[in-house]
């Protein structure tokens, strides 16, 4: 691969090669079918440039000041073990208990445990590696083939090549996953890692999955090149909660992607609070009639922060609903920028689609952008969206004052409220409370 | 003694354009009385209101305001109700994502973080108790405490849950702002008694309205009249009445030549 230099020691791209892939297969001692499936996103990979600004998609996103040559190491597992993970990452969901949890440290598995009462029903929940293995046929079918796809994109496709580390959950036809799982990814050391999740809800099945992302602080770059991948089969439900806060040198760039069969239903939350850029494709396809999907997004960027969501629900079928609801804050110097598309195939009635970004300003100098679309071909369609813009008003500030609460509290309460109906969306209370005090960290912070 | 709020020659501009609003206000109300403030719409008197709180959309140009002894435009809105002057608003803000009941233990606990720096506030049970019982006293569903402030709410559960603020706050002086309006005569009646049930030797009471109606319900003992930024008439229960029977029409043929 030509790597062009733009000054010394600055790349403007990662500088892979295919031996990194063949390395990386090799000392997993990877299944052949799976080298050949990372081969052949390599493939892909090299043939596709890096996103530039002249690219629609990354107009506004600038990602150029990554310093591919810190974040494209790919990170080791030195030994590092559970105990570097924070403590607020570790707490259980629940208090009664987990289906399953997993803890990866700079891409390792370091704490595996699954309930057999999960294990009973015939769940399968392991590292995705593992279940490669074990689970061949259901992973190979699964795995960048239905959901998020190599040829999405450039870094979907290093994806594809590359991935280090990932998450299987599998929830047979007809069973129920009352206890919800659990899976934390934290690098304790900067570079490159590229999680993975796969997550198969058979016919008429049910989960509830949170996934955290975080970092340990550091000086230098690292990227998340992640996937994810929500399959939600017929009449099946699955809650699915992802909170990132990776460290302030770190950029990501995932493609995350749910298809919902016929009379399904997905609640998907997400939270971005940390990263110093964060590119994250979230898109929903209602594959069957009568799919429902919810999106409900919330950040809150801070300093020199730049998220850009891109958001899209597809209406692949009739009598099919999304409800999108993102919330965000900006403050400081910071960039957020979210893109909705609601799209229905031709002929597909009956459909019902809202998206709503709302949006709060908190400083003169960030600066916030949202941008829907509707693309409908259909005549009996209800679609509609919204985009506001707001700061903290002054009025309610003064109400809560008048009431003997000081000023900084007001202030503090009126930004929370902001966020709480989407917070409220979390199934977990000892989550929502600590994103609330995440939250009031930025603003005090 | 009792604390007194005793407000001289008040001049007030509307912050964003200038415009005068008030033009020298004299009044003072203390504890244990009751003080009705009359006068036609647009004459100052939610203007006088939300100055004697603070609210930042209005400036003084003039004036002095003491209460209880201190310099009351030097302290801001929280500190001016926690020194003990209440509030109800004609138009309260709906507040989104803050419960009734949060908002107003938070309330409590930064009266009790101010006398002591070390509180840790009251207690969970004790103030679910207190707001229970405030709750029943005003009629009000216990399904309020968890709603958000004011979001949602009709005209007269604004009212209520302006007057369940009062009533958890302990204010010395209260004021009442065009409480009466929008309100069916159940909910007055509710509103009433829950205020006539706080009254005592510690409220003070400045009961603004533009109608005679809520003092049927709540007696004052003076009422004054207010018109173009001045009060200009002052007297006992009697003048209300006059103002029930004759409206503001003398006061605007006797003051307005004088403009």
């Amino acid at each position: 691969m030509v790597v062009v230099r733009r000054r010394p020691g600055a790349a403007v791209a990662p500088g892979y090669t295919q031996a990194n892939v063949e390395a990386l297969s090799a000392a997993h001692d990877e299944p052949q079918w799976l080298l050949e499936s990372r081969l052949m996103a390599w493939d892909i990979y090299d043939d596709l440039p890096m996103p530039s600004p002249q690219d629609e998609e990354w107009r506004r996103t600038d990602y150029r000041s990554i310093r591919w040559d810190e974040a494209d190491k790919l990170i080791e597992a030195n030994g590092a073990n559970v105990q570097t993970v924070p403590a607020a990452n570790l707490e259980p969901l629940v208090g009664s208990g987990e289906g399953g949890t997993m803890i990866f440290v700079d891409g390792k598995l370091v704490k595996y445990e699954f309930a057999p009462t999960m294990a009973d029903q015939g769940i399968i929940f392991q590292d995705l590696r593992t279940a490669a293995r074990d689970h061949a046929e259901l992973v190979r079918k699964n795995l960048m083939t239905r959901a998020v796809k190599t040829t999405d994109g450039k870094f979907a496709a290093l994806h594809g090549a590359l991935w280090t580390h990932g998450v299987f959950l599998y929830v047979p036809h007809g069973k129920a996953a009352e206890l919800p799982f659990h899976v934390v990814m934290y690098n304790s050391q900067p570079g490159a890692s590229l999680g993975h999740v796969l997550i198969v809800l058979d016919e008429a099945s049910q989960a509830t999955v949170q996934v955290e992302y975080a970092s340990a602080q550091a000086d230098t770059h690292s990227a998340y090149i992640g996937a994810t991948e929500l399959l939600v089969g017929d009449g099946g439900n699955l809650k699915y909660v992802a909170l990132q806060d990776w460290n302030r040198e770190s950029y990501e760039f995932s493609h995350q992607r749910a298809r919902i069969g016929r009379d399904a239903n997905l609640d998907w939350v997400i939270g971005v609070m940390g990263s110093r850029l964060t590119k994250a494709y979230l898109e929903l396809e209602l594959d069957g009639i009568g799919a429902n999907g919810r999106m409900s997004g919330f950040f809150f960027a801070d300093h020199n922060q730049m998220f850009d969501l891109d958001t899209q629900q597809n209406h692949n079928a009739a009598l099919t609903t999304s409800d999108l609801l993102y919330k965000g804050a900006a403050k400081d110097h910071a960039r957020t920028l979210w893109q909705g598309m609601i799209k229905s195939q031709p002929d597909m009635q009956k459909i019902d689609g809202f998206q709503a970004c709302r949006n709060m300003l908190l400083s003169d100098t960030a600066r916030m952008d949202a941008i829907p679309g509707l693309e409908i071909e259909a005549d009996d369609v209800r679609c509609s969206h919204a985009a506001t813009f707001g700061t903290l008003e002054q009025e309610p500030v003064f109400y809560l004052m008048s009431r003997g609460i000081p000023r900084p509290e007001a202030e503090l309460m009126v930004i929370e409220g902001f966020f709480d109906e989407l917070l409220d969306r979390i199934p977990f209370e000892r989550v929502k409370e600590r994103l609330q005090a995440s939250v009031e960290g930025k603003i005090v912070g | 003694m009792g604390a007194a709020l005793e407000i001289r020659n008040l001049h007030v501009n509307v912050a964003e354009t200038g415009e005068s609003i008030l033009r020298g206000v004299d009044l003072t109300i203390k504890q244990g009385e009751i003080h009705a403030l009359m006068g036609p719409n647009g004459s100052g008197k939610s203007t006088l209101a939300n100055v004697l709180l603070g609210n930042p959309a209005y400036e003084v140009t003039a004036g002095q305001i003491i209460f209880d002894g201190k310099e009351l435009l030097e302290m801001e809105p929280d500190e001016r109700s926690r020194a003990g002057l209440f509030l109800a608003f004609q138009y309260p803000v709906s507040i989104p994502g803050v419960t009734v009941a949060n908002f107003l233990r938070q309330a409590l606990n930064a009266r009790m973080k101010a006398q002591d720096p070390g509180s840790k506030g009251i207690p969970v049970p004790q103030f679910a108790r207190l707001l229970r019982s405030k709750m029943d006293q005003l009629e009000m569903d216990h399904s309020f405490a968890g709603r958000y402030l004011n979001e949602g709410f009709s005209g007269g559960e604004k009212k209520r849950a302006e007057i369940l603020q009062m009533a958890t706050l302990d204010p010395k002086i209260a004021i009442l702002d065009e409480t009466d309006s929008g309100l069916d005569i159940d909910a007055l009646r509710i509103v009433s008694e829950g205020v006539n049930s706080l009254k005592g030797p510690d409220l003070g009471v400045l009961v603004i309205t533009h109608y005679q109606r809520i003092l049927n319900y709540i007696a004052p003992q003076f009422v004054h009249v207010m018109f173009r930024g001045r009060i200009v008439e002052n007297g006992g229960p009697e003048l209300a009445l006059k103002l029930e029977e004759t409206g503001y029409d003398w006061i605007r043929e006797k003051y307005e030549v004088t403009e």
